[in-house]
């Protein structure tokens, strides 16, 4: 059984039909971000370990009314907890939070206001020892957290070009960049646009798929590269299809087991792992996408740029050979 | 070829049975039960899945600092004393700046003496001096002696922390410097709950002094503040007394001079007693040497005065000084069982050498951890029987080749994080042990499908060669030695991402890295080599001119 026999799509003819498609999404995610900024005061949604504050969640052994819960909380003194089902409805799970506060002794104060309305209300309904998950960050370590983040998807970019400027030419290091630099602007524009949170675990998958998607195109250049070192006078855009066609089979079928895998963890992991399979979910998808709507057609561009100046019109091709 | 062939095969096996043997251990039976207990027994979980509490607390590193400048500011005054060389008052003179000594008054005739004094070698190595002559000596603690200070003070609480969490009996605790702060301390307790009680535990202070009492008891803050006409004195204090002191019933306020006399570390050992006469509970102590000088020096100035027992920044015990004590002695007072038993233990387990803050506190209760192991399996198990059914139907015989690998990939995962904690627990608990953690069953999710894109690469190489006219053997040499730059290629970006994430994470991110680097690992080896051997194996079955089933 095979999918692709013997593909010949023209790829690079639909490159403005790609070029829209990813501005599209690109800009609204942008402009979700920038309205969050304005109204919550980060691009997105933060976990609590990112944000500080104090997360309680509970699972009962009824379904839970969230009124009556609510009502218990705030006879408690606790007047600005956000309540939530949590997960799916057959867990009778509730997330009940508390906002950040300036220092740490305020936020425990906090959680044992509610443990202790939880306990006088809901006793039996609880077990207060194993059915409790409880989270009461300080602002110091979740900015420490945040800080941290950064720099690992700072030096991660980083490490990647110039891994890639080894491996080929330094036009394609910047081109795998720039296509992985569109994944992870797309996949953070869904949490802005589904109002998901980021937290730490969401970080991993984005970097995680940051490094698939550096793959992926990887693959593709790998091809773009032993066809231009066989065959000299073909054109490039028709080389460049070519080759992505050729690598088609692989690529698709590459993605699509892996994209069944993540799927599987998105619908069957759990709440607690959400993020991070929707990132993964997301990310595979455009990650494969961006190799051949993003990378190949900017190799191109960038040659064709050159030529347009009267410089060589061949794209570099070996630095190292491979047997 | 075929004697090569039976090596390899052999190796493979040895492999397999070895990390069966990591992940299970002794089996008890064959029954579910049995495999479950023996898993779990191995491989250890993180405290996302086994329930517990993760503390990260900050070391209040100041009051070492404190501690340290006051101890210096006693030595300096008796020093000079002994020297018999003049001073107004030797001080502290910037609550916020713990590090920094002023010495007032000296004339200028003993000016000199005074500096090479301060400069001798008993304070040369911890302070930089400052004035003189007509202005006041001013000692400042050195960047580098306070940099080794504070780290040494980060060390003891976290060897009295432990100290602390073994009375709770807890197993596998995790205590160590937490990386991502200035001394800040992560502590770890698998199968606690109670953040409440843990949290008291750790933090009592129960910094225990004694302090020379100056007047006392009062029966209100004013009346301690009017016997020294309203305003207290630097080196002095106003405590509270707690417990029924001196018939008093309620709170008692006392006149301490600031600065103990021996404290904390200075305490060698304690046991709880009973004073034959009075009844009364007693702590007997012993100093060490160098505290039982001091407080030798202190009782024979002091016979007839009265000296306060200070615990946790409240008086417990006042009594009067008969005769000079060199190194043993007993705190006598009205205590219940409970609190002797307890300050003994304080005073045997050392106490902090300085406050601490909860500066992020959470626990999971095991169910829920229960829950996420269940959701995490039951993804994992679809997703493999997904993929598992994929390479049959999309590669036939090869796709039992391909599947046979990806199952050999997850024992050998699994087999490696069961056996990095067998090893660790040999070692004593040292060692790198190997966590599952949410993310990391994610992780092992992961591998599954990465992993399988190491032989969908190396089968589509083989189909093209095949393809291309070549016979059986060559088809499958040409698919696995041209895929081999590209496999490597694709888990090296993804193994770099994870180091990175790994140097970055905390815990259960740390657990992901971790997961997916060995699980990837272990793919180089079974997809690349085992499934080469799979197919040497059946190449040699094959009649010749067939072609192997893809």
């Amino acid at each position: 059984m095979e999918f692709f026999r013997n593909p010949s799509v023209n790829w690079l003819g639909w490159k403005w039909y790609f070029l829209a498609f990813s501005l599209i999404f690109s800009v609204a995610g942008l402009v979700k971000m920038s309205w969050n900024w304005k109204h919550i005061g980060s691009p997105v949604p933060l976990g609590v370990d990112f944000r500080g504050g104090t997360q309680l969640d509970v699972k009962f052994t009824n379904p839970p009314d969230i009124n009556a819960i609510r009502h218990a909380v705030e006879a408690a003194g606790v007047k600005d907890a956000s309540i939530q089902n949590f997960g799916e409805a057959v867990n009778h799970e509730v997330l009940i939070s508390l906002p950040e506060e300036t220092n740490e002794q305020a936020l425990d104060a906090g959680r044992q206001q509610i443990e202790s309305a939880l306990q006088a209300h809901y006793n039996n309904y609880f077990n207060p020892n194993s059915g409790v998950k409880v989270d009461v960050v300080g602002p110091t370590v979740g900015q420490q957290l945040k800080t941290k983040a950064t720099q690992a998807v700072l030096f991660s970019m980083a490490g990647m070009l110039v891994y890639l400027w080894f491996r080929f030419q330094l036009i394609y290091g910047v081109a795998a960049v720039v296509a992985c630099f569109h994944d992870t602007l797309i996949t953070v524009g869904a949490f802005a646009l589904t109002g998901r949170e980021i937290s730490l675990t969401v970080i991993a998958a984005i970097l995680t798929l940051v490094g698939y998607s550096m793959n992926d195109t990887i693959v593709v250049f790998d091809r773009i590269r032993e066809n231009l070192r066989l065959s000299r006078r073909e054109q490039l855009p028709d080389l460049v299809n070519r080759s992505i066609n050729q690598t088609l089979s692989r690529t698709v079928l590459t993605s699509g087991l892996t994209f069944l895998t993540v799927l599987s963890l998105f619908v069957f992991g759990g709440q607690v792992l959400n993020g991070f399979s929707f990132a993964l979910v997301v990310g595979i998808l455009i990650g494969t996408y961006s190799s051949i709507a993003v990378a190949a057609p900017m190799l191109v561009a960038w040659q064709e740029w050159r030529a347009g100046k009267g410089k060589t019109a061949t794209l570099p091709a070996a630095r190292k050979s491979r047997a | 070829m075929k004697k090569d062939l039976k090596n390899k095969i052999a190796l493979i096996i040895a492999v397999l049975l070895l990390c069966l043997w990591g992940i299970f251990g002794d089996l008890k039976g064959l029954s579910g039960n049995a495999f479950l207990a023996a898993i779990s027994n191995r491989i250890h979980l993180g405290l996302d899945l086994q329930g517990g509490a993760h503390l990260i607390l900050q070391v209040q590193v100041a009051d070492a600092v404190n501690a340290e400048t006051d101890n210096s500011v006693q030595e300096i005054q008796q020093d000079l004393k002994k020297a018999n060389l003049g001073y107004s008052q030797v001080t502290k003179p910037d609550p916020n700046k713990p590090d920094v000594i002023r010495i007032e008054g000296v004339s200028a005739a003993q000016s000199d003496a005074v500096n090479s004094l301060l400069t001798g070698n008993k304070y040369a190595n911890e302070y930089e001096l400052s004035g003189g002559s007509d202005t006041p000596f001013v000692l400042t603690m050195k960047p580098v002696y306070e940099t080794d200070l504070d780290k040494r003070t980060v060390d003891e609480a976290i060897e009295t922390i432990r100290d602390r969490v073994d009375a709770l009996g807890v197993s596998e605790p995790l205590i160590q410097e937490y990386g991502l702060g200035a001394n800040e301390v992560l502590v770890e307790l698998p199968g606690v709950s109670d953040l409440d009680e843990v949290k008291s535990i750790i933090k009592a202070t129960a910094r225990l002094e004694i302090h020379a009492v100056e007047g006392g008891p009062f029966p209100t803050e004013e009346a301690a503040r009017q016997s020294v006409n309203g305003v207290v004195p630097p080196d002095q204090e106003i405590l509270t007394s707690s417990g029924d002191l001196a018939g008093t019933g309620g709170t008692a306020y006392y006149l301490l001079q600031r600065v103990s006399v021996v404290a904390g570390s200075d305490f060698r050992s304690a046991q709880p007693g009973v004073n034959s006469n009075t009844g009364q509970r007693t702590v007997n102590f012993t100093l060490t040497n160098e505290a039982g000088d001091k407080f030798w020096d202190f009782t024979s100035a002091n016979v007839g005065k009265d000296m306060a027992v200070v615990m946790g920044g409240s008086v417990r015990s006042v009594a009067v000084i008969k005769n000079p004590i060199r190194d043993q002695g007993l705190i006598e007072g009205s205590f219940s069982q409970a609190e002797v038993m307890e300050l003994s233990k304080l005073l045997r387990t050392g106490a902090l050498p300085a406050s601490l803050n909860y500066i992020e506190a959470s626990t999971v209760g095991a169910t829920l951890g229960a829950d996420s192991i269940r959701e995490g399996v039951t993804a994992a198990v679809v997703g493999i029987l997904v993929v598992i059914v994929f390479m049959l139907v999309y590669y036939k015989g090869s796709g039992i080749n391909a599947d046979l690998a990806l199952i050999l990939n997850l024992i050998i995962l699994l087999g490696i994080m069961g056996l990095s904690s067998w090893l660790s627990n040999l070692s004593g608990g040292g060692g790198f042990t190997l966590t599952l953690t949410l993310p990391g069953i994610a992780g092992v999710i992961l591998t599954i499908g990465m992993g399988v894109d190491s032989n969908v690469l190396i089968f589509e190489r083989i189909r093209e060669e095949i393809r291309a006219g070549k016979a059986a053997s060559a088809a499958v040499d040409q698919g696995f030695g041209r895929a081999w730059i590209t496999i490597v290629d694709t888990h090296v970006t993804t193994i770099v991402s994870a180091a990175i994430l790994f140097m970055f994470g905390t815990g259960p991110v740390k657990g992901f890295a971790t997961t997916l680097t060995v699980g990837l690992l272990a793919n180089l080896f079974t997809a690349v080599f085992v499934s080469r051997v799979i197919f040497d194996a059946h190449l040699n079955n094959l009649k010749p001119g067939e072609m192997v089933s893809i």
